[in-house]
């Protein structure tokens, strides 16, 4: 299994995530993160989706994904050329013995504490998947009450931009 | 120049005649009440009132199928809509440009479960090219635009378009031409062309080429241009299921139908090739059998119209994205460039294609119950009606024989749901093309199973002067399954009788409901009976015709290569595998 983000802009109408969410249960394909939102141009989404899939299938996501009608451009980000965010909020069980541990981690992982309970922390993190998934983990002996995280965000490194190329 | 305030309604039947539908195929109920009554007046519009949606949405694809124009079919919300459900599914399969409207409930009452009420977009969505739900009057004229757009260029494909019933009596300005934007819809008709030159360049140096002929061929109107192709090149062709007709049946290069029930040639001729020229097909698993053991030693050249298809099933070693119409020509110049006045060297090639087919004919055994052989029956349907009709099967056997044994010369005129494979599709199929066609003679050729589904609009046929002529191939049970059941299941016959012959209980007795329905009806039990009765049916033409041919029950379809094996394994009777001679076998 290979792990592939892929960056879709969309015409943002009515029944769209269910197309295309409808698309990858239909085909067969594995979706393991998806964010969506509206991006600078009024009417316009984008996509991003991270797909595992075997060997030669993902051009048929791609191209499967270019027939949807409300879909204008589908591009893989190849990670040496992209960056990506992963955003988190964490609610963690803290006491007084274990609160000033779990704001060192905090503090080291450069994660912000964004509420704060007589027995729980709020925190919200940001970063590379991998760096919030180290950050879980140190977490965790503490106890993790629930957790909210956003599905990877990804961009092209440079001044490109997929909207300008399209939709002049 | 002022635009007029219309009703929505009005605006729907107003842009459907601006956009040169001229008829319809439907039934009204409550959310699409407000349409029906202005299209009672549209002198342009014919709509064809059918006895159940799934007729309308067959008739509609008949109807496109046979004259290469849009079908559309209409139906109100809920059962309504989901009853063109199958049709739908069966045009998405097939690539026929239909649009299908629907009418929803008021778009205040959407997700309360209103009486009547059907997500049908939602219902529809992975079977529809694409799909839209109207809310608002003033973006009728313009989602019908888009949705016609959409449904005939590019692949076609089905179109839906749900429209509240409170946008079709709410008022607005009637704009024509309305402003389509679709910025995610460019289909690419016009070829690389780098990739048409490698092409040339392959198929220059090829031993053994076949051009493996799809649909896309018939939906792109490209037949001239194939003829020519298969002309410069002298290499076989073969024409699958969907593509019969596509390329005159009578020309010596047509090695027949490839596939499950392909001809020995045919089979073989993929097998064997070192190149398959793929045009507007899509290696189906019916064409393909067992896909590792598929045509190993050939490259692959595919063209089609959608990028999605080539590298599929099998990978592509030129892909080609374009339309065939437009492709075609490109190509031809290209291997004239390439060629001078070269030929292909392919003599050799041809030696043994041309021992196949002397050695492994189409044929059938006669029936040993004495009873009619089915194959007769349409073989002669065929001669006897000729080329310039239009034959749509139904689907199993019959459909089968009727696309080894009637010889098709022009494309359009075989009819059939190849990759649904939609029992009921013959009888509303044949009425939508006597509609789009109604000079040319029309067959539904179609099983005793198969017409049971849909034999409802032989009213709507009879009512409305549509004189089409139905053989029923009546071997009293469901053919194909109980030739699966002879061959894979021990001969246990579950569940495949269906007491419709004349030595059983006869339930329905085919000549009677034919006459019920107001049709001629006939039966036929004896071969010297035949011709008689075709001719019969020819000539009556001021209602349809029904004939039931008694046929024999054990008559199975052959050649035959057993699901899931290798096309290796064809055979052309039962438990009869051609022998190869020793360095064939490759």
């Amino acid at each position: 299994m290979s792990k592939h983000v892929l960056s879709l802009l969309v015409e943002d109408r009515p029944g769209l995530l269910t197309r295309v969410a409808g698309l990858f249960a239909r085909r067969g394909f594995n979706i393991e993160s998806l964010a969506v939102g509206q991006t600078e141009v009024p009417g316009f989404s984008r996509i991003t989706v991270v797909v595992s899939v075997e060997g030669a299938p993902l051009e048929q996501v791609t191209k499967q994904l270019n027939k949807l009608i409300n879909v204008i451009k589908v591009v893989e980000l190849e990670p040496e050329t992209t960056v990506e965010r992963d955003h988190m909020l964490i609610k963690v069980k803290t006491d007084p013995t274990t609160r000033s541990q779990v704001l060192e981690a905090v503090t080291l992982f450069r994660a912000r504490v964004i509420d704060v309970a007589s027995d729980a922390l709020i925190i919200e993190i940001t970063g590379e998947t991998a760096k919030c998934e180290a950050f879980l983990k140190v977490l965790e002996p503490y106890g993790i009450k629930e957790l909210v995280q956003s599905g990877v965000l990804a961009m092209g490194r440079g001044s490109k931009s997929i909207t300008e190329k399209v939709l002049k | 120049m002022t635009n007029e305030i219309l009703t929505g309604a009005q605006a729907i039947v107003r842009s459907l005649e601006l956009l040169g539908v001229t008829d319809i195929f439907g039934l009204p109920g409550g959310a699409i009440l407000p349409t029906y009554d202005p299209l009672m007046d549209s002198t342009k519009i014919r709509h064809i009132l059918v006895r159940h949606e799934q007729g309308a949405g067959h008739a509609a694809e008949g109807y496109a199928s046979a004259s290469g124009k849009l079908g559309v079919c209409i139906a109100t919300s809920g059962p309504g809509a989901t009853n063109l459900v199958t049709a739908i599914a069966d045009a998405h399969m097939d690539s026929v440009p239909l649009l299908a409207i629907t009418g929803q409930v008021n778009s205040t009452s959407i997700g309360t479960d209103a009486f009547q009420e059907a997500d049908i977009v939602g219902i529809t969505m992975p079977i529809t090219k694409h799909s839209f739900l109207v809310t608002k009057a003033e973006d009728i004229p313009a989602t019908l635009a888009a949705a016609v757009l959409i449904a005939t260029t590019g692949r076609p494909g089905p179109v839906l378009v749900d429209i509240a019933k409170d946008a079709q009596n709410a008022k607005a300005e009637f704009i024509w031409p309305p402003k389509v934007e679709l910025p995610g819809y460019k289909p690419v008709t016009k070829p690389h062309g780098k990739q048409v030159q490698a092409a040339a360049q392959m198929i220059a140096e090829s031993k053994r080429p076949v051009l493996y002929v799809g649909g896309g061929i018939v939906r792109a109107n490209a037949s001239q241009e194939l003829l020519e192709l298969a002309r410069i090149t002298g290499a076989p062709v073969v024409t699958t299921l969907m593509a019969r007709g596509a390329f005159p049946d009578s020309d010596p290069q047509n090695l027949g139908m490839p596939g499950m029930h392909g001809t020995v040639p045919a089979v073989t001729a993929l097998q064997k090739s070192d190149l398959l020229i793929t045009l507007g097909a899509r290696f189906d698993d019916r064409v393909t059998g067992q896909v590792k053991s598929f045509a190993v030693n050939a490259k692959v050249i595919h063209i089609d119209i959608d990028p999605a298809e080539i590298g599929k099933i099998k990978f592509a070693d030129i892909p080609i994205v374009g339309d065939l119409k437009e492709v075609l020509p490109e190509l031809n110049d290209e291997l004239r460039k390439e060629l001078g006045s070269k030929k292909l060297d392919i003599a050799e090639w041809w030696v043994f294609l041309n021992e196949l087919r002397a050695k492994y004919p189409l044929g059938y055994t006669e029936p040993e119950d004495g009873k009619l052989s089915p194959q007769f029956v349409i073989s002669r349907i065929g001669e006897i009606s000729g080329p310039e009709a239009v034959f749509a099967a139904g689907v199993g056997q019959h459909q089968m024989w009727s696309a080894q044994f009637i010889k098709y010369e022009r494309p359009n005129s075989w009819l059939n749901s190849g990759g649904a494979g939609t029992m009921g599709y013959s009888v509303p199929a044949a009425m939508g093309a006597k509609v789009a066609q109604p000079e040319r003679l029309v067959w539904a050729i179609d099983g005793d199973g198969c017409f049971q589904m849909t034999n409802q609009e032989l009213a709507t046929c009879t009512i409305n002067n549509i004189p089409i002529k139905v053989a029923i191939i009546n071997n009293s049970s469901l053919g194909m399954v109980r030739q699966w059941q002879t061959l894979f299941y021990n001969s246990r016959y579950s569940n495949t009788d269906l007491n419709t012959g004349t030595d059983t209980m006869m339930v329905p007795d085919f000549v009677k409901l034919a006459e019920a329905y107001g049709c001629l009806g006939i039966r036929v039990e004896s071969e010297d009976e035949v011709d008689a009765a075709i001719k019969l049916a020819i000539e009556t033409n001021d209602r349809p015709v029904v004939i039931d041919f008694i046929v024999g029950r054990d008559a199975m379809v052959w050649p035959m290569v057993p699901a899931g094996l290798s096309n290796d394994e064809v055979q052309f009777a039962r438990d009869s595998r051609p022998v190869w001679e020793e360095g064939e076998e490759e």
